[in-house]
Formats: C-alpha cells, sequence, structure tokens
C-alpha cells in the first residue's frame, strides 16, 4: 500500500514539475516578445550559444556522418552500395541524428553552463540585486538565452548536417573509393526540401528545451555550492531526456503519414 | 513614508518575523540592531518585495506594495546587499552605472561612466578599480563597490544592509560619514542594518532592536543608551549574561 502511494506521490510530483516549467516556458516566451529588449545580452547569448559551440557540434557530426557511411557500406553492400551509402547517410543525418546530437551536445554545453550561471546569481542574490536595480530577471537574463538559442541551434543543426554528409562523403570517396560526383550526386537528388526544413524546425525546438531547463533549473536552484550543483545536474538530465521525447514526437509530426 | 504592519515571515517552521509593525518616517535614519540570525536581512527583503511575507502588508506613501504595484516603486529604492550581491560578469563601473545606462532614463555611456568613477570615489575607491572585475577586488573594496552601487541613481529610500562589516576602522568612518552623507544632503531616508555600535552612533536617527522575530525596543539613539530594557543594554554593552541567550 505504502508502495503504490510512493509511485504515486512521485507521478504527481513529475506531473507538478512539468507544469512549473510549463508556465515558466510560457512566461519567458512572453518576455520574448516584449521590449525593452536588451540586445547586448542576446548578442552574448548567440556568441556564447552558437559560436563557441561550432567546434564540438562539428567534430560530433563529421564522425558521426564517417562511422554511418562506414556501417551502411558493410551491411549494405551485397546490394549497390554506391547509391544506397550517399541515400542513408544524408537521411540519418539531416532527419534524425544531425538535429538529435546537436541537441545531445547544446544540453551538456549550453544548459549546463546556463543552469550554473543563473544558480550561482540567484545564490549569491545577484537576481534580487536585478530585481532592486529596476530590471526584470526574466527579461534580462532569460529571454535572451532562450531567444537565441532558437535562433542559432538551427543554424548549429545545418551545419551539423552538411559536416555529417561532408563526413560520409569523406570515407565514402577516400577509404572506400566511391566516385566523388556519384556520391554528392546522390546526396542532392534524394533529399528533399522538407528533409532539411524539419531538420531546422528539430533544431529551434530542441535550442528552445535545452536554455529554457538551464534557466528554470538555475532560477529555482536551492542554497550554496549544493544548491548549485544539483540544478546544474538536474537540468541537462532533464533538458536530454526532453530533447529526445521531442525528437520522436516531431518525428512523428514530419515523417509519419 | 514607509509603514509595516503585522508583517510575519516563516521558513517552514523557522518563524523568524512574528507580526512586525514599523513605520520609518521621510528622510530620518533609521538603524536596525539586532543579533544574528533574528531576521534583519530578511526584514528589508520583505519591504523590497524579494521574499514574500506571510502575512501583512507594506505600505509606502500610504499606497501598498503588491506584486504589481512594486515595479513601478522600485525605481525609488536601493539596496546595498549584506554579501555584496555585485554582478560578477560586468566590470566594477558596469555594476556600478547599472541602472543609469538602463530604463527609460538612460544615459550616454561616457556620462553614465563619469557618474559611476564619482560614486566610486566617495567610498574611497580610485579609477584604476574601474575596468576590474569584481572577482578580483577584495571583499571590502566589493562591498564598497556594491554601496557605490546602491547610491548611484540617487534613489529616495536606501537600504543598507551591514555596509562596514569587514572594512578597516578608517574606512568604516569614510562609509558611516558617506551615509550620514547620504541623508542630510540628499534628503533620502536610509535604513541601515549593523552590528557596529560606533556606526549607530554615527547614522542613526532612530534606533529599532529586532529579537525573537519582535521589534524589542525602538526610539531615538540618545534614549539608546539610557533605556532600561535588558535587551537593549546587554546588546550594546556586548554582555554575553543577560536575557538574550548567546550560547544555545
Ligand atoms: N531564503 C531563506 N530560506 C530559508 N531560511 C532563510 C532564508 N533566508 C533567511 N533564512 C533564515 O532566516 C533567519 C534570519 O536570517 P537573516 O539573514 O535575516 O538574519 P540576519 O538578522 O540578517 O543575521 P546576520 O546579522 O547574521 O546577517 C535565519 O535563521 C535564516 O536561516
Ligand atoms: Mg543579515
Amino acid at each position: 500500500m505504502t508502495f503504490i502511494a510512493a509511485i504515486g506521490r512521485h507521478f504527481l510530483e513529475v506531473l507538478a514539475a512539468i507544469g512549473r516549467v510549463g508556465l515558466f516556458g510560457l512566461e519567458a516566451t512572453s518576455h520574448i516578445l516584449r521590449p525593452p529588449i536588451y540586445g547586448r545580452e542576446l548578442a552574448l547569448a548567440l556568441v556564447h550559444i552558437g559560436w563557441l559551440s561550432l567546434p564540438v557540434v562539428g567534430l560530433t557530426a563529421l564522425f558521426t556522418g564517417g562511422a554511418l557511411a562506414l556501417q551502411i557500406t558493410a551491411g549494405g553492400a551485397r546490394f549497390n552500395a554506391e547509391a544506397v551509402v550517399p541515400q542513408i547517410v544524408a537521411i540519418g543525418m539531416v532527419r534524425e541524428l544531425g538535429p538529435v546530437l546537436v541537441g545531445l551536445m547544446i544540453a551538456a554545453r549550453v544548459t549546463s553552463s546556463i543552469a550554473a550561471e543563473i544558480a550561482t546569481m540567484k545564490v549569491t542574490e545577484q537576481i534580487d540585486a536585478l530585481v532592486t536595480l529596476s530590471t526584470h530577471p526574466m527579461k534580462y537574463l532569460i529571454a535572451p538565452r532562450i531567444f537565441a538559442a532558437m535562433l542559432v541551434v538551427p543554424v548549429l543543426v545545418g551545419v551539423g548536417d552538411i559536416i555529417g554528409v561532408m563526413g560520409g562523403y569523406l570515407v565514402a570517396t577516400g577509404p572506400l573509393g566511391f566516385s566523388s560526383t556519384g556520391y554528392l550526386r546522390s546526396t542532392i537528388d534524394f533529399l528533399t526540401l522538407s528533409d532539411v526544413a524539419s531538420s531546422l524546425a528539430k533544431g529551434a525546438v530542441f535550442g528552445y528545451i535545452a536554455a529554457t531547463m538551464g534557466c528554470y533549473a538555475g532560477m529555482t536552484s536551492g542554497r550554496g555550492a549544493q544548491g548549485v550543483g544539483r540544478a546544474t545536474k538536474g537540468s541537462v538530465e532533464a533538458a536530454a531526456v526532453l530533447i529526445l521525447a521531442a525528437n520522436f514526437l516531431l518525428t512523428g509530426v514530419f515523417f509519419s503519414r | 513614508m514607509i509603514t509595516l504592519s503585522g508583517l510575519s515571515k516563516s521558513f517552514g517552521s523557522n518563524h523568524v518575523l512574528r507580526d512586525i509593525d514599523l513605520s520609518i518616517d521621510q528622510g530620518e535614519s533609521l538603524v536596525i540592531i539586532g543579533g544574528s540570525g533574528t531576521g534583519k536581512s530578511v526584514l528589508l527583503k520583505c519591504i523590497l518585495g524579494l521574499i514574500e511575507a506571510d502575512t501583512g502588508s507594506v505600505c509606502i506613501d500610504g499606497t501598498e506594495l503588491t506584486p504589481k504595484t512594486r515595479a513601478a516603486q522600485m525605481a525609488r529604492f536601493g539596496m546595498l546587499f549584506q554579501g555584496g550581491a555585485l554582478f560578477d560578469s560586468l566590470t566594477v563601473w558596469q555594476n556600478v552605472a547599472f541602472r543609469l545606462m538602463r530604463g527609460p532614463g538612460r544615459l550616454p555611456k561616457a556620462q553614465a561612466r563619469d557618474i559611476a568613477l564619482a560614486k566610486l570615489a566617495r567610498v574611497g575607491l580610485g579609477p584604476e578599480v574601474a575596468d576590474k572585475m569584481p572577482a578580483q577586488l577584495s571583499g571590502g573594496m566589493q562591498k564598497r563597490v556594491s554601496l557605490a552601487r546602491a547610491i548611484a541613481a540617487e534613489p529616495e529610500i536606501i537600504f543598507f544592509d551591514e555596509p562596514t562589516t569587514g572594512l578597516d576602522p578608517i574606512m568604516s568612518g569614510v562609509i558611516n560619514s558617506l551615509i550620514h552623507e547620504v541623508v542630510t544632503e540628499m534628503g533620502a531616508t536610509a535604513v541601515t542594518i549593523t552590528h557596529d555600535m560606533s556606526s549607530v552612533r554615527a547614522i542613526a536617527s532612530r534606533v529599532a532592536m529586532l529579537h525573537a522575530g519582535r521589534i524589542q525596543w525602538q526610539g531615538c539613539v540618545a534614549k539608546m543608551d539610557k533605556c532600561d530594557d535588558p535587551f537593549v543594554s546587554q546588546f550594546i554593552s556586548g554582555r554575553a549574561d543577560g536575557p538574550i541567550e548567546a550560547v544555545r
């Protein structure tokens, strides 16, 4: 009996947490749309989330694209590999792996740093200080980060898609000895605009999730160093799981017909 | 004029403020004293709405401060936090000029910087610290930067949470006279929390003592030394024995 009660209590807590995060996300979104807009904060967030994430995003995509090409050749060589490999690399990277890998990298890199930074500001009363200086923390800290992530993560996903396809190309035309023009031709012929659009749309959603979870964890962090640590850890876990779940839903929406 | 009525705040089973009634007149300098952990900082934060009180109300010039009206009134307040609370991603002068460079009446950068430098000079910090980051300063210097930030926009009502803690005796004297000047020259209303009895005598026009979540005593400074309240006399003489239990 107590066991069932414990499960029920947990379930209710999870529901309540989802509700709180949802409300937080709505409030943050409403602040993105209303002035004042803090341009300097937005620019800093764009640089931090976008530009500085490029190396890790690029390397992840490159290796994954390469591995994908190797794997498909190994499994698909019995049929006509030269035609199949480029198509599966392109579809795999653009539709699924590109957005998911970039999303997870952003969760690791950006969600954690946003959560730690905002939690530290909370613990050291900097958020309170903002309020006494007539600056709304939602507008000054949260809105620029979430908006920047929504703008720039699709760009990162686009870059990741291209580099991932490049990784496949390098492996296929190098060690595997495929023809270079044939590979590019098949890739371009096969990919559709809607594949690319869905990829970028996933990027925007994942960016929103990653930044919102970091901000939420930071703003609700407990006191002291322990509070900051918990907030950071919890935010990355939640962002990663939510990104994967959202990916599943979006794939269902975009590709099941 | 700020009026607190029936203000209470608990954190779980810890009843920090119990039914506080207090009024602060315009242009006066009220000093709040009381033992460590009696809720002095919580009291200031409740007035500013940073912590939501459980019951009771705060009125300023007759209008009650609620989450809706507070944002508009916030421009009248300045606050020095006990821990400094400097923005560690901004330089010292950007911290001091934070309010001057934002909001409807914002100033151009060069002018805001000049004002920030002037305020830093008033707390005994030279222009060489202006472009440093807060983390590069000592604790006492950070406290003074934070003080400069609190007074930078010349607010009408200023809260100082332990302005001289961690400062050397000479710098404490400088800060005490700065607070005194802010009240007498700018006509500001000041509420200061301090444990330093020489500070109390230098800046207070009225003293309130907080004990066990209540205002134990309040009155003008002249009466403080002669008052027969055992809590106050123990506190100002710093004796370990008396009605305030020092060792719990
Ligand atoms: N955010 C909070 N959550 C839980 N408890 C709190 C919080 N802030 C303060 N308290 C508790 O409220 C009490 C009063 O704290 P406060 O910081 O107001 O003390 P203080 O009078 O300013 O002491 P000091 O002179 O040492 O600064 C303490 O027991 C503290 O543990
Ligand atoms: Mg305090």
